[in-house]
């Protein structure tokens, strides 16, 4: 079934009555070529890219919950590509590419807006690195402006340009950053999957993996064994206990990132904003709720909900960079479990296991990943060769110290991203 | 979240800044090969559920302190010094 603007018109003058589910509902088979384990947007995204790149249709997604109920379901949205080390600026710009042209490969409106996104400095230390960065972008081939502060202004007037203790002095705005529609990227790689005979197994949880001779042979889970040649992991917050299946340690701690939405709005804040200050972003969804976050809650947590500090804080620093929105109420908070790696970068390689592929590490900074991720990770897993883009992304990285990727400057190690 | 610091009472998780996990106490000899340096320094069980992990109370004593506590339900189940809980 295609979507197209004739057929949205033709089941509206007809009561809706035509849509049917976009994806069947299939028990497991005994067997499959593949089995990626987590069907988020980055296992949905994996098999999707498998099936259409690489030509393999007999795989399973096995899902403990339900599709996209995981961190595709709990994020602030963003996209962008404005990284500056080599290894992230290369695959974050493969992934941007991929966004641009996601609602046509999938036939899907993930509601993908170009809207732009501007990052805040406040000193000339600030500035300066910002320069750098764009720079480091627009080497990799992606765009990048470094607006001074009347440019700013000229933009987002709302902001206070008052504040003594946080000067605005300028931005880095990436135009081709955004927003998309949270739910549509999962469900649109589910139903794309699903059409080239992936099967999407959920309230399935995988409860052991099948290890002989050091390979991979199958999975357990609740609902039956199920034997596959090569087994993926893809599941965020929870990689330390499914890499545990195998008798695997990951340099994985597991936090609780929160967000808010206020109530709907008449449309206010037109780009995606960051206070790096005061560690906090926004933007206004298409529902008109502002949707907004700051920093990790920084203890480790699956508990999938904050603390108040948190919140406060995040509010503390709305009201310093916006005080426009001081009168919009909060309508609900959320947290996701990150899987934090401890460079703070991610993980897309092959294991000590013959068979067994890994991704995880995605930290505050998976949904923008999503479709890359599973372009990368799928290549992984057909060719048995890293896709060049996401190369870098290995784990003996923590073994030997090179090649670690520590984006923020802070040190490679946990508790410090 | 508060913690009972054994020196100041229960006080709000805002005095604590949290150090990660209590593996760290347990660091390798200096003869130790580079693969027990770089499984220890980078690699972690992450459990969900039962932990322990080093909380310093930055904003009150300066005590490191050991705290175990379940990180689904964010329920604490003992404070202690780090010096004494590392002495034994």
């Amino acid at each position: 079934m295609r979507f197209s603007g004739l057929r949205v018109l033709a089941e509206g003058l007809t009561g809706n009555r035509g849509w049917r589910p976009h994806w069947r509902d299939p028990a497991p088979k005994p067997e499959y070529d593949i089995v990626i384990i987590g069907g988020g947007g980055h296992g949905l995204a994996t098999a999707f890219y498998l099936a259409k790149e690489h030509g393999l249709t007999n795989i399973a997604v096995l899902e403990k919950g339900y599709l996209g109920g995981g961190n595709v379901g709990r994020n602030t949205t963003i996209v962008r590509a404005n990284y500056g080390l080599p290894g992230n600026s290369e695959f974050y710009s493969h992934s941007l590419k991929l966004w641009e042209g996601m609602e046509q490969e999938l036939n899907f409106n993930t509601m993908m807006s170009q809207r732009g996104i501007i990052n805040l400095c406040h000193s000339d230390g600030q500035r300066d690195a910002f320069a750098r960065r764009g720079n480091a972008m627009r080497n990799q081939g992606d765009d990048a402006e470094l607006l001074d502060r009347a440019q700013v202004r000229e933009m987002l007037p709302y902001l206070d340009y008052d504040n003594i203790r946080f000067p605005i002095y300028g931005g880095l705005l990436q135009r081709r950053g955004g927003t998309a529609r949270h739910d549509a990227v999962a469900w649109g790689y589910a139903r794309g999957a699903d059409q080239r005979g992936v099967d999407l197994i959920q309230n399935c949880e995988v409860t052991g993996i099948d290890l002989e001779g050091g390979r991979v042979t199958g999975v357990q889970t609740s609902r039956g064994a199920i034997r596959a040649k090569k087994v993926g992991i893809v599941v965020a917050g929870r990689s330390g206990q499914v890499a545990a299946l195998a008798g695997m340690r990951l340099p994985i701690e597991s936090h609780v990132l929160q967000a808010f939405v206020s109530e709907g709005l008449k449309p206010c804040i037109d780009n995606v904003i960051s206070f790096g200050m005061g560690h906090f972003y926004i933007s206004q969804s298409d529902k008109g709720g502002l949707v907004f976050g700051g920093d990790l809650d920084f203890y480790a947590s699956y508990a999938a909900r904050g603390n108040l500090p948190m919140a406060e804080h995040v509010m503390e620093a709305a009201m310093t960079l916006m005080p426009v929105i001081g009168k919009a109420r909060v309508l609900r908070s959320w947290g996701g479990i990150m899987d934090m790696s401890s460079d703070g970068s991610p993980i897309i390689d092959k294991t000590g296991v013959e068979g067994l592929y890994l991704n995880c590490g995605w930290c505050y900074g998976g949904f923008k990943a999503v479709p890359g991720s599973g372009f990368s990770f799928a290549h992984l897993i057909a060719q048995d060769r890293p896709h060049e883009p996401a190369a870098k992304f290995r784990l003996d990285r923590f073994t030997t110290g090179r090649g670690l990727m520590d984006e923020e400057g802070t040190g490679a190690q946990h508790n410090l991203h | 979240m508060r913690l009972t610091c054994p020196i100041c009472g229960p006080r709000d998780r805002r005095e604590f800044y949290y150090q990660g996990d209590a593996v760290m106490l347990d660091r390798p000899g200096a003869d130790a090969p580079p693969q027990v340096w770089a499984d220890w320094l980078h690699l972690r069980d992450n459990p969900a559920g039962r932990t322990r992990d080093l909380w310093y109370h930055e904003a009150g004593c300066t005590a490191w302190l050991a705290v175990e506590r379940d990180t689904v339900t964010h329920e604490v189940f003992s404070v202690e010094l780090v010096e004494s809980a590392d002495a034994d």
